[in-house]
């Protein structure tokens, strides 16, 4: 448990990265949110007597900028700590290593009760709009309630009015305060949720796979809707999925997670074009593609995710890497750098591709 | 429980698929032949048609994908297919299913039980709910081959040591007593898929193989598919959600919406040009992948709306609340799933302006 996250910081690459990302344009300036090197380690119980105390480490040492306007697309597979680092750089779970910060200021060690004015601002809406509602809440209570915490609303009437307004933006009637959450198909439950966390006017939402859930049809309707409400309120989203059609369609920035690490970032646009890490392209090559015509050559990887309680050394990805080359990727850890100085594209492979 | 091969063997060359492009022939008489197939379930609300006059063929040595989104009614027609539908509150109510020329809908139950597993296979979308969880893979596979061939206790062992190796799984001899929690999702979904193929079946339903595996793993599982089709002569009815996951494995597909059948054709054509505004609306809302920049929509285009209730369907065509280019007929008369002018036979849409969508 004494060695520390061994990840460089890189303060200041995401701005410059900024400016590669042409397609649209986003606020620079302090990022809303800031990691830097954060670890989320679990103690794991083992054998007989839950003697043998391994940890897990779920997040190990992710540095990451999100900036206000921005949508910084989180990909990986099951098991990664996507969603652990989601729930971790909003305080849900307290990170083992590293620091947080929020619009500039640190939030590490702050408590429950000086957390909570932040929690305002920043919000998280889930991916099972299932499981995430509570059954026995009607909508207007489920919408309504962070106005109460916050104290938003100046009464009953106005709170009604609040709720009612939340809901029309998206996309629901207000008829639909007075019922409970199992009259709604899935698409309409994300909408409610979506309703709950812009409540308070947060200034940043994790979206943790939140369409992954729901039907084709549906989803991009929920994508419409993030985006318009991204421009309208100037809202920063971190968009974990594992969904690459829809994070390279929505994001200005990604990282690429691999057991816990992130393998590659860069502008939306860089990374899906060159696309260094042997990692990026097999995820990227296993897409399936909704075109006949567009059946190309797949990179199929090898097995499984190993588990990431006993990952394997240096180079996690080498087990299964096209690229491996003894000695060195089981060897040494690579380290997320910058192939292109100013390029903001980063990856942490040995021997990237198209170098 | 790690799968990947350890860092200090000689590593094969990288392994690269390349994907057939050239669609298998499609001649002669349909392995399966689906004909008007109505299915409907009692509910308290009422009684509703999850599958509602549905009829499609499947060729011999070919793979037909089924889409739709959830409560379309694809997997009660798969499950129709294999006669496992939930009686009650399930019932088939009127159709045939023709398989290899025999009407499957008209077998008494002991003949139909002598089919599946054997000619007649199915795999499931989540492989830890139907694999028994008491018994060993090995234990699983061997009995599908003990019930439909006369063989030892051993050499239905040695039959499932040989799949789980055909299915790619590593050290197949003592894989063979893993228990299904033992092992990752993906290799659960090749044991599943070992068992299905355990007795060559000629027919294999796959719902949603893929839905519940990772990116990578889904590619795995698809390329093993597409080998064993090829080794075994099978044809597939691949139900799935997935677009991207039809257009690239299967060679014709069926699109039902609502519990009928509104668009079918060959892969190809019915992606270069949907005949009816809900494929063409399910195709536009997938977010481009790859594409330059400045050729992605600002916004993606959507199916405004959700799917109607069964239970209180609509007069005319079940899309028209949600169709962008409905009519005043469409309010009226529900077309007919009809041949398409202009285009090749085996193309049908059920849109009364399935002629001008091009």
């Amino acid at each position: 448990m004494s060695d520390a996250p061994r990840t460089t910081m890189e303060t200041g690459v995401a701005a410059t990265d900024l400016a590669a990302a042409t397609s649209r344009t986003v606020q620079a300036g302090t990022p809303i949110l800031r990691a830097e090197s954060v670890s989320k380690w679990f103690p794991v119980d083992e054998g007989l007597f839950r003697r043998a105390h391994k940890q897990v480490r779920a997040v190990d040492g992710v540095s990451l900028d999100v900036f206000p306007g921005e949508t910084v697309g989180l990909v990986g597979e099951s098991g990664c700590g996507k969603s652990t680092f989601g729930r971790t750089i909003l305080r849900l779970v307290d990170p083992t290593y590293g620091r947080l910060f929020f619009e500039g200021e640190e939030i590490t060690q702050l408590g429950q009760r000086e957390l909570r004015p932040l929690r305002r601002k920043m919000q998280i809406v889930f991916q099972d709009p299932y499981s995430s509602l509570n059954p026995r809440m009607t909508v207007k209570q489920i919408v309504g309630e962070a106005l109460q915490i916050h104290g938003l609303a100046k009464n009953a009437r106005d709170e009604e009015a609040q709720v009612a307004e939340l809901l029309r933006r998206c996309g629901m009637r207000a008829e639909a305060m007075t019922r409970y959450p199992h009259e709604f198909s899935g698409g309409q439950r994300q909408r409610i949720g979506i309703a709950r966390a812009l409540a308070v006017d947060p200034r940043f939402i994790v979206c943790d796979e939140p369409i992954s859930a729901l039907d084709v049809s549906i989803q991009a309707q929920i994508v419409n809707l993030l985006q318009e409400l991204q421009e309208e309120r100037k809202l920063a989203y971190l968009f974990i999925s594992h969904d690459l059609k829809v994070v390279e369609y929505l994001s200005h920035r990604v990282a690429v997670m691999y057991l816990g690490r992130i393998v590659e970032t860069a502008s939306a646009k860089s990374l899906f074009e060159r696309r260094h890490h042997p990692y990026t392209r097999a995820l990227m090559s296993a897409v399936p593609v909704p075109d006949p015509k567009k059946r190309t050559l797949r990179v199929l990887l090898e097995g499984d995710v190993p588990s990431p309680i006993d990952p394997p050394s240096a180079c996690t990805f080498h087990p299964r890497c096209p690229r491996f080359e003894k000695g060195t990727c089981d060897v040494e850890t690579p380290e997320l750098r910058e192939l292109t100085p100013g390029s903001g594209h980063q990856v942490a492979c040995h021997f990237p591709e198209d170098a | 429980m790690r799968c990947c091969s350890p860092a200090d063997e000689p590593r094969p060359e990288p392994p690269v698929a390349r994907v057939p492009v050239a669609p298998a022939p499609a001649e002669g008489t349909p392995l399966l032949s689906v004909r008007g197939l109505v299915t409907s379930f009692r509910t308290e609300g009422g009684v509703l048609r999850a599958v509602d006059d549905v009829s499609f063929d499947v060729p011999p040595r070919s793979t037909v994908g089924l889409v739709g989104e959830s409560g379309c009614g694809k997997s009660v027609t798969s499950l129709s297919i294999m006669r496992l539908v939930p009686d009650p509150p399930g019932r088939i109510e009127a159709g045939k299913i023709l398989f290899q020329g025999t009407d499957l809908l008209a077998l008494p139950e002991r003949e139909m039980r002598k089919l599946r597993g054997d000619r007649l296979s199915m795999i499931f979308q989540e492989p830890m709910t139907s694999l028994n969880p008491v018994y060993t893979v090995g234990a699983q596979i061997a009995e599908a081959v003990r019930l439909h061939q006369k063989k030892s206790r051993a050499d239905a062992r040695a039959r499932a040591v040989e799949m789980l190796r055909v299915v790619g799984i590593p050290s197949p001899e003592t894989r063979v007593d893993a228990y299904p929690h033992q092992l990752s999702g993906g290799m659960r979904q090749r044991v599943m898929i070992a068992m299905a193929l355990a007795c060559e079946p000629k027919l294999l339903i796959a719902d949603e193989p893929t839905t519940a595996l990772d990116v990578t793993i889904q590619a795995q599982v698809l390329e093993l598919l597409r080998k064993l089709q090829k080794l075994l002569g099978m044809s597939v009815v691949l139900i799935t959600h997935d677009l991207g996951v039809v257009a690239e494995f299967a060679d014709r597909v069926v699109v039902m919406y609502a519990g009928r059948v509104v668009e079918e054709g060959a892969v190809d054509e019915v992606f270069q040009r949907p005949r009816h505004p809900y494929t063409r609306g399910l195709l536009r809302s997938i977010p481009p992948f790859g594409e330059v920049a400045a050729n992605r929509p600002r916004r993606l285009p959507t199916i405004e709306g959700m799917v109607p209730d069964l239970r209180a369907l609509p007069v005319g065509c079940r899309f028209q609340d949600r169709c962008p280019d409905v009519i005043d007929v469409c309010r009226k008369i529900e077309p007919e799933l009809a041949p398409i002018d202009g285009e090749p036979s085996g193309r049908r849409s059920r849109c009364h302006r399935a002629s001008e969508l091009a």
